[in-house]
């Protein structure tokens, strides 16, 4: 039914990958790795991709597969956890979603053979020698606080962090997610000023809390998407997930969602400068109060920060607003001009949802390869022009002259 | 898998007290027995194919439950899960199955010969008549844990059985990944077609990775023998017919099982049983024979007599509605079916369905009548 593989060969790489393991796991690796293959051949377990369509299915070939599923990291992730979320969601014909997912750190180290191409197709051509810059300093974005509130409705800046050490959401113990929490509450606890708050376990959360939470647009819910529940991130809900939040309600921490920590800056109007100066303070105080305690953030200056998703590696940073383009979004060259501006467009309920009332979010599009202030830098310039462009076609004008290069 | 037994002794880092669930809002089988203790002195174990205590018991982490509805809670991932896990699963299984204790043993008989009767439940009021179970087969991982080699095994043995069946039972085999479309509407409108499991206590199991790779249905050409590869067991085998005539929907059961369990033999690959838990199954639920034996049936009277529950529970019967478990009865037509699954053999439980239906038949004519039924209602069996 199926070739044996060699003991010996298995042993050969195993041995090779274990001067990065540590003692404790390398037997349990090998005893698992051991049985897996020595009864079925890859022939027998690859996957059947031929209804996908995402970036793992585009990427992950027979003999790939074959040799990374010897593999597995130190903490006992292997190949096909980083891929079950890809076999169990086909995709969508528009949309190329990942298909895979970091369970830790050495993720991205053990099974760079798929990685690195998935990285590189999702972030524009990211090769594996570049370097990523982290640019976490406020006064670097030119302009910014004037963006017109007659369009601009909100703003809003959010990134992810993870915790150095510990596993990530689809692989974590509650023993793990616990301990994130832990950490997290008292990092959050010791901050002052404009980011004192408060912290909402989501398990013992009153129903009162509970509303305003919601009527905040705070909280966030046992995820249903099958492209989460299937790398396994839902697990032991709601058990150590909770949101954290300062009393002006313009700075939010969730803990334990599709990552350790997803850190939010927000507030209505356009003035964006000030919703990145809290984004850039806060994230660096929290850092830094991690750092006293013995904890830093998953960060490499390839990868920048490390994130469970490969979509979200760099900067992890999505800058964006809620802007009225009611004429704009019309225009037949909505799309190009949103493309040569490296901004994206979703629906108010965020990705996948649709357009209301003429209303979008326009956010970037990149994480890696460029810098937080980069990015933010691009939202802020390309709303200004997208706002400028939807004045023009209000009064009947054309926009022709205003259609930028591509940056 | 699927949630990674490597990771387990990685999780030894941690305390107990760290890692125990916390299962304070719970209300399943698992959460009533795991203590503390348990889960300490359980947790750094493993079944030979690497199943651990969490994948036991993660279904019932992940699905409080209902104050009404005890679910399981837990599932078992290879054959060796309900020994090396016993002292969860021992005290679930006997909560679950009336007491059933871990020396007792489970009688098989599938000699449709000893079913008495069965034959002339009334049409009027018994609609259709059917009866399944669950086959695993040995060696191979259950659908929480296997992996897409074994699963397609499994599958491909199973078509190779189902497809040397001769006579009323030939058939032929129709896998999820191509079926064509009109495929589709005819194994939906034959009520046959089984889709991706929706619910959160199979999904949280592991049991719908990879779907629907290694997934299919297979039915003989009367459109009255019907097996489910892959899906929640191995194999799911029903035999089913529109009328009352449970006998031969029995018969057709034995003899097709049978058949199909021989062939398996024949490639060394038996099924999964032992003589304390009959044939062994993914969820503990469905242990000793997997079967349940059941009619839709009109019982609109009865089914708003104060003492319906009861005649239930004493003919040890259950009722659902007609969509299946968890839905509600439409236009007074039950789903009746046998309630226990451990500690009786088949003959006996489709017995019970038998005679408990026919009992109902008559209380529900009496009704109809106008007159009352106490003088009916049975003793407990």
């Amino acid at each position: 039914m199926s070739e044996t593989v060699a003991v010996s060969e298995t042993e050969d790489v195993l041995e090779r990958a274990s001067t990065t393991m540590s003692d404790k796991v390398e037997n349990i690796c090998h005893a698992m790795a051991q049985l897996t293959l020595r009864e079925w051949s890859a022939e027998d377990e690859f996957p059947d991709l031929s209804q996908h369509n995402n970036l793992m299915a585009k990427h992950l070939t027979t003999d790939m597969y074959s040799r990374l599923r010897k593999r597995v990291t130190p903490t006992g992730f292997t190949l096909d956890r980083v891929i079950q979320p890809g076999v169990d969601n086909p995709g969508h014909p528009f949309i190329m979603t990942v298909g895979c997912v970091a369970g830790d750190e050495e993720t991205y180290e053990v099974f760079k053979e798929l990685l690195d191409p998935v990285i590189e197709d999702r972030h524009g051509g990211y090769k594996p020698s570049d370097k990523h810059k982290t640019d976490l300093n406020p006064d670097n974005l030119k302009g910014g606080d004037d963006l017109d509130p007659n369009y601009v409705l909100s703003s809003r800046v959010r990134t992810g962090r993870s915790i150095r050490g510990f596993c990530l959401p689809p692989h974590c113990s509650r023993g793990e997610r616990r301990m994130v929490e832990k950490l997290s509450n008292e990092a959050l606890d010791s901050l002052t000023g404009d980011l004192k708050g408060k912290y909402y376990a989501l398990k013992n959360m009153t129903d009162a809390e509970q509303q305003q939470l919601i009527d905040d647009h705070f909280l966030f819910d046992k995820p249903v998407s099958p492209l989460l529940l299937a790398s396994g991130m839902a697990r032991d809900w709601p058990d150590a997930r909770g949101i954290w939040h300062n009393d002006n309600k313009t700075f939010l921490v969730w803990v334990n969602e599709e990552d350790h920590l997803r850190v939010i800056s927000m507030q209505k109007g356009g003035n964006m400068k000030e919703v990145f100066n809290r984004f850039c303070t806060g994230l660096t105080k929290i850092e830094s109060l991690f750092k006293e305690k013995g904890h830093e953030f998953m960060w490499n200056e390839h990868l920048g920060y490390v994130l469970t998703c490969p979509s979200n590696l760099g900067t992890g940073l999505r800058a964006g607003v809620h802007m009225k383009l009611p004429n704009m979004s019309k225009h037949a060259k909505f799309e190009e001009v949103l493309k040569r501006l490296r901004l994206q467009k979703r629906g108010t309920g965020g990705v996948d949802t649709a357009a209301v009332g003429g209303v979008f979010d326009i956010s970037n599009a990149d994480r890696l390869g460029f810098s937080e202030v980069e990015l933010v830098q691009m939202v802020v310039d390309g709303v200004k022009l997208l706002t400028e462009m939807e004045k023009r076609l209000e009064k009947g004008q054309s926009i022709d002259d205003l259609i930028p290069a591509q940056k | 898998m699927p949630f990674g037994n490597t990771h387990n002794n990685f999780k030894l880092n941690y305390s107990v007290d760290d890692e125990f669930p916390d299962l304070s809002k719970h209300n399943n089988h698992m959460a009533k027995v795991l203590t503390k203790e348990l889960y300490g002195k359980m947790r750094d174990k493993q079944t030979p194919t690497g199943f651990t205590l969490d994948d036991v018991i993660q279904t019932g982490i992940d699905n409080p439950g209902h104050p009404f509805i005890m679910t399981v809670g837990c599932v078992a991932g290879d054959e060796e899960s309900y020994e090396v896990f016993k002292d969860l699963l021992d005290p679930v299984i006997s909560d679950r199955h009336g007491g059933y204790k871990p020396t007792d043993k489970h009688k098989t008989d599938l000699n449709f010969e000893n079913l008495k009767g069965g034959d002339d439940l009334d049409p009027n009021y018994v609609l259709s008549s059917r009866v399944r179970t669950g086959r695993s087969i040995k060696g191979y991982a259950l659908p929480p844990h296997n992996s897409r080699g074994e699963r397609r095994a499994i599958e491909k043995l199973s078509i190779e059985a189902l497809s040397s069946l001769d006579g009323e039972f030939k058939g032929k085999y129709y896998p999820l990944k191509s079926m064509t479309d009109a495929e589709q509407e005819q194994l939906i409108s034959d009520h046959f077609l089984f889709d991706k499991p929706v619910s959160p206590l199979l999904t949280c199991a592991g049991m719908a990775r990879d779907w629907p790779d290694g997934r299919g249905i297979w039915h003989n050409d009367n459109k009255t023998f019907l097996v489910w590869v892959n899906e929640e067991d191995h194999l799911r085998v029903i035999s089913m017919q529109k009328g009352g005539n449970m006998r031969e929907v029995f018969r057709r059961f034995c003899v097709g099982l049978q058949k199909i369990e021989e062939i398996f033999k024949k490639h060394n690959h038996g099924f999964m049983w032992n003589e304390h838990l009959g044939y062994i199954l993914t969820c503990p639920s469905n242990l000793g024979t997997g079967l349940r034996g059941g009619v839709h049936v009109k019982l609109p009277k009865l089914s708003t007599h104060p003492k319906f529950e009861e005649i239930l529970t004493r003919l040890r019967l259950q009722k659902r509605g007609t969509g299946g478990v968890d839905t509600a009865s439409v236009g007074g037509v039950f789903d009746i079916s046998n309630a226990d699954r451990l500690g009786s053999s088949e003959v006996a439980q489709v017995q019970l369905v038998v005679d408990g239906v026919k009992l109902m038949v008559e209380m529900e004519k009496k009704l109809e009548k106008g007159e009352a039924i106490d003088s009916m209602i049975p003793a407990q069996k």
